[in-house]
């Protein structure tokens, strides 16, 4: 267990005072702060088509990324290359931003035996299971969406799995790492009947071990879900377009929160105020029910760290306090110019990519309402359970995001399945709009991930049930 | 091209014999081996001061073999011997963990690439930091100082890279080219007194050639023109009018029309264009061209992912299906043709994408076009994922600006547009002269008879 959570500078073959070193070189008396960040990546990827596992793929990544940063400015280079010779060219490079000499002193680091979290223990990591056992996991798919309902025409699935391993050390001694295992199962199938066909997914996964995917059958589980929603997708009719009260189902709609209101409380937008909601702090943007959080601390989920990609330890912060925002997400940049708490909000894609303060888990805290008295307040409205993507511009603050299971509510009874509906809003408006919020909070099931400059980072959001009183939405059929 | 550049390039040739010779002496029948290495230079400037600096090497190897019709690949970014003959041992042993796949291998030996033209992909020109700091800085300035209500900024881009891949495989195939990619780009913010609101745009420029590049002044004066007329945006009521797709937006209904026609899409049933091949799908005026040898071209390159000689696919002719994009393996699952539209991350299997992709341009002027919208839409921006490619339905967030008789009203935000691309298709009733290859996609202006909008 010990080596499998706390990695070792032998992992990259390096030497301690490599690193000392090529900081010190980096690290002169204009440099305010500067790190390097060791990443080995090895990915795998199984998929099935056709009812036969077809594709298998590996990918081996290890590079360093070294920063430093002079008041608001950064300078960042990376390599492939671990050898002295590259971290010396890459400390160059960062160190340019302050046009001042090379540093001469290198810089005493202590290795921190492992971030102060534990969060996704694993007797053994996914990236160990054989090949074989990850098809057999495939094999199990088709069988069970087909055997759903016979107008299941074609399944597809993979299976992703990977095993990083980071550290980071920087300007301020420390050295710290962590190995962050993650994996996802991911299911489609398309329905036919006649001329009719639809597409239904499904997935999830975290930083969980391989027998998550075996228990409670939940591999079997995915593949239904899937096959019930392209099944139900053939009778979906058009949905109508305009402002309507529109309630949002537990659980994946949280991409809501994460679009909406996440996006435009990271830390770096405000210090640049270029965010819809700069200079709110303290003010009103939702209604009394709302509490959000972002909480990267939630054991084996996808969206949670041990430490960030600055070797912060993650933490649990409110956004949004009974409907008043509350404060940003931070990484160390923004937090130190902002004079704001450092939330461990700090991530990068890989050591290809800057650090730029990103969600973990974003969610609202439960309610006390009844769903289903939630559903019966609606007189004519949608319902929508699950979503595609979504998209946000932070400067305006208008958000959409894509229904991809919704129904028509009618006289307070959900009804009839409805075609891919758009919600469209405003970031700092909407949730104002929100008049009930269920008891029934539920995380999503680990399928998220986050786009913000180019780069992708695994994330999770949650939301119990709600109403939110007004929204337009995007439909394809004009009138009531 | 530079001695060093060549003794490199013999030295990624000789490392992919090797790791074929290697496969092969594992047992492989057939493999191929990808070699990649690029380096670049970006900044980013805000507000004057530099905010950004990154510089970046690196290289990776990508290996794909096959076991008679069982086939894996991998990657790796670690050059060293142990690391590559690792490599190859472990994706030997994942082709033989799954199963036999009919169609799949190498193309035939007889159609790999014989000549490799110029396409004018590399541009030597190498700059200074300081040279890119300063066209990030002029381009920015541009765009600050071109209205008092130009109040903030998220900053100008600069960016140099260069590439080189070379692609080897058992037939004996060995290819490699070289390109380079220079490009600025402004994002700009306006601050509206009336709402208290801002407004953000960009404007970009992206070429292969540094001399080709648009002067960072012109590009900062559009990002601020762009940004400054979203001012004071509203909602419309939700109706059902005419929509105009401005060149930016007009490419990504030609993006959707590329995932459509993928041989993959179309081989595992997921498009709504999989029963269109040969049948007319929008007006004769409609014709669309995929072309990998465009001079200077974005999306050109000598061969394919798969060392097949890239081509021009007519896609769509005088509104006809004419063309499925495909590889090797997609065409084999069609009993078609590859049309030399293999794409490759090193160490994945093929996929198929466009090259450079093109609506054939029409006779009218965009202002024409506008003129001759009595009420209706004119959009700008796009946002969001509603575009379902299995059924075509399409639910988009849109912001742009309200047409009435025939002149641009005022900006809207805030709605969506609706419909289904195979009538969106349909639809089509004007493309404009406008035709401009900014990126490897390109679209002039065009007009659809109907969507619907909806806001209030």
């Amino acid at each position: 267990m010990e080596e499998q959570t706390t990695p070792s500078l032998e992992h990259f073959s390096l030497q301690k005072e490599q690193i000392q070193q090529a900081l010190g070189r980096v690290k002169t008396r204009d440099i305010d702060y500067a790190d390097i960040y060791f990443e080995s990546n090895v990915s795998e990827s199984v998929s099935m088509e056709e009812g036969i596992v077809k594709r298998a793929s590996k990918h081996i990544e290890q590079g360093a990324g070294v920063r430093a940063t002079a008041g608001e400015k950064t300078g960042f280079a990376y390599s492939d290359d671990l050898s002295q010779k590259d971290l010396e060219i890459a400390a160059d490079t960062a160190r340019y931003i302050a046009n001042s000499p090379k540093g001469e002193t290198p810089i005493a680091v202590t290795h921190r035996d492992g971030p102060t979290q534990d969060l996704y223990p694993l007797e053994q990591p996914v990236s160990e299971i054989a090949t074989t056992e990850r098809v057999e996991l495939l094999n199990l798919i088709d069988a069970e969406a087909r055997r759903y309902d016979p107008r299941i025409a074609k399944v597809m699935a993979s299976f992703t799995t990977e095993q990083k391993v980071v550290m980071v050390a920087n300007s301020e001694g420390q050295l710290v790492g962590d190995i962050q295992p993650l994996s996802r199962l991911q299911v489609t199938c398309i329905a036919e009947d006649g001329s009719n066909h639809q597409v239904g997914s499904y997935g999830g996964g975290g930083r969980v071990g391989f027998s998550y995917y075996h228990e409670g059958e939940r591999a079997q589980k995915f593949a239904r879900e899937a096959a019930r929603q392209a099944i139900l997708n053939l009778q979906a009719v058009d949905v109508p377009a305009g402002v309507m009260p529109v309630v949002l189902g537990s659980g994946w709609p949280g991409i809501l929160l994460h679009e909406a209101i996440g996006h435009g409380l990271e830390a770096d937008f405000n210090r640049r105020k270029t965010s819809a909601f700069s200079d709110l702090i303290g003010q009103r943007v939702a209604s009394e029910g709302c509490t959000i959080v972002d909480d990267g601390t939630l054991p084996f989920r996808r969206g949670s760290l041990n430490m960030d990609d600055e070797g912060t330890a993650t933490s649990r912060t409110v956004l949004i306090e009974k409907g008043i925002l509350r404060g940003y997400i931070t990484d160390r940049l923004n937090a130190k110019l902002l004079g704001i708490p450092l939330t461990g909000n700090g991530r990068r894609e890989d050591f290809r990519s800057i650090v730029l303060p990103r969600m973990t888990n974003t969610f609202m805290l439960a309610g006390e309402a009844e769903p289903e008295d939630i559903i019966r307040s609606v007189k004519n409205g949608l319902y929508a359970v699950s979503f595609g993507g979504g998209q946000v511009d932070i400067t305006n603050g208008k958000f959409v995001f894509s229904a991809s299971e919704a129904y028509l509510i009618e006289d307070g009874k959900v009804t009839k399945p409805v075609k891919g509906a758009t919600l469209i809003g405003s970031g700092p408006d909407i949730l104002k709009h929100v008049s009930m919020v269920g008891h029934d909070l539920q995380l999503d099931e680990g399928v998220g991930t986050c786009g913000k400059e180019g780069q992708s980072v695994p994330v999770g959001v949650g939301l119990p049930t709600l109403r939110i009183d007004e929204i337009t939405v995007g439909g394809t059929s004009v009138g009531p | 091209m530079t001695t060093s550049l060549v003794t490199e390039h013999e030295h990624f040739a000789s490392l992919a014999s090797e790791m074929l010779d290697r496969a092969k002496s594992l047992g492989a029948t057939e493999a191929d081996v990808l070699v990649a290495e690029g380096d670049s230079v970006s900044v980013q400037v805000r507000l004057s001061a530099v905010d950004r600096l990154e510089k970046a090497r690196e290289k990776s190897l990508g290996l794909r073999v096959f076991f008679g019709k069982r086939s894996a690949s991998a990657s790796t970014s670690d050059f060293s011997k142990e690391s590559l003959s690792r490599l190859v041992a472990d994706t030997c042993s994942l082709a033989k963990a799954v199963a036999e796949d009919e169609v799949s291998g190498l193309p035939e030996a007889n159609l790999m690439a014989q000549d490799f033209p110029d396409l004018g992909l590399y541009d030597p020109t190498t700059l200074t930091v300081d040279q890119e700091i300063e066209l990030a800085r002029r381009a920015e300035d541009a765009a600050m100082t071109a209205d008092p209500r130009m109040t903030n900024s998220e900053g100008a881009d600069c960016s140099v890279s260069q590439g080189t891949v070379l692609l080897a495989n058992h037939h004996g195939f060995v290819g490699c080219h070289q390109s380079s990619t220079f490009s600025l780009s402004v994002s700009p913010i306006a601050g509206d007194s009336q709402s208290g609101g801002m407004q953000r745009d960009s404007w970009y420029s992206v070429k292969r050639k540094y001399h080709l590049l648009d002067s960072p002044e012109a590009i900062g004066k559009e990002a601020a023109r762009r940004t400054l007329r979203r001012l004071g945006a509203r909602k419309v009521t939700t109706q059902q009018v005419p929509v105009v797709f401005d060149q930016e937006m007009a490419k990504s209904l030609l993006g959707h029309l590329a995932t459509a026609v993928s041989g993959y899409s179309i081989y595992k049933g997921a498009s709504f264009l999989s029963e269109f091949l040969g049948k007319r799908m929008a007006p004769e005026f409609v014709t669309v061209y995929d072309d990998g040898r465009l001079t200077d071209g974005l999306g050109s390159r000598p061969f394919d992912g798969e060392g097949l000689a890239t081509q021009k696919t007519v896609v769509m002719e005088s509104g006809t299906l004419t063309s499925f994009l495909l590889d090797t393996y997609s065409g084999r699952k069609l009993g078609m043709k590859s049309t030399g539209n293999a794409a490759r991350g090193v160490g994945d299997s093929p996929s198929v994408s466009t090259t450079n992709l093109h609506l054939a341009p029409g006779t009218a002027s965009p202002a024409d076009i506008i003129g001759s919208v009595k009420q209706g839409l004119y959009v700008t921006e796009l946002i969001g994922f509603g575009v379902n490619m299995l059924t075509g339905d399409y639910s988009r967030g849109a912001a742009g600006f309200w047409i009435e008789n025939g002149e641009l009203a005022y900006p809207v935000e805030e709605i969506t547009i609706a419909g289904n691309l195979k009538q969106m298709f349909a639809d089509i009733e004007v493309i404009g002269n406008d035709l401009e290859f900014r990126g490897r996609t390109a679209s002039p202006t065009l007009k659809i008879k109907e969507l619907i909008v909806a806001g209030n």
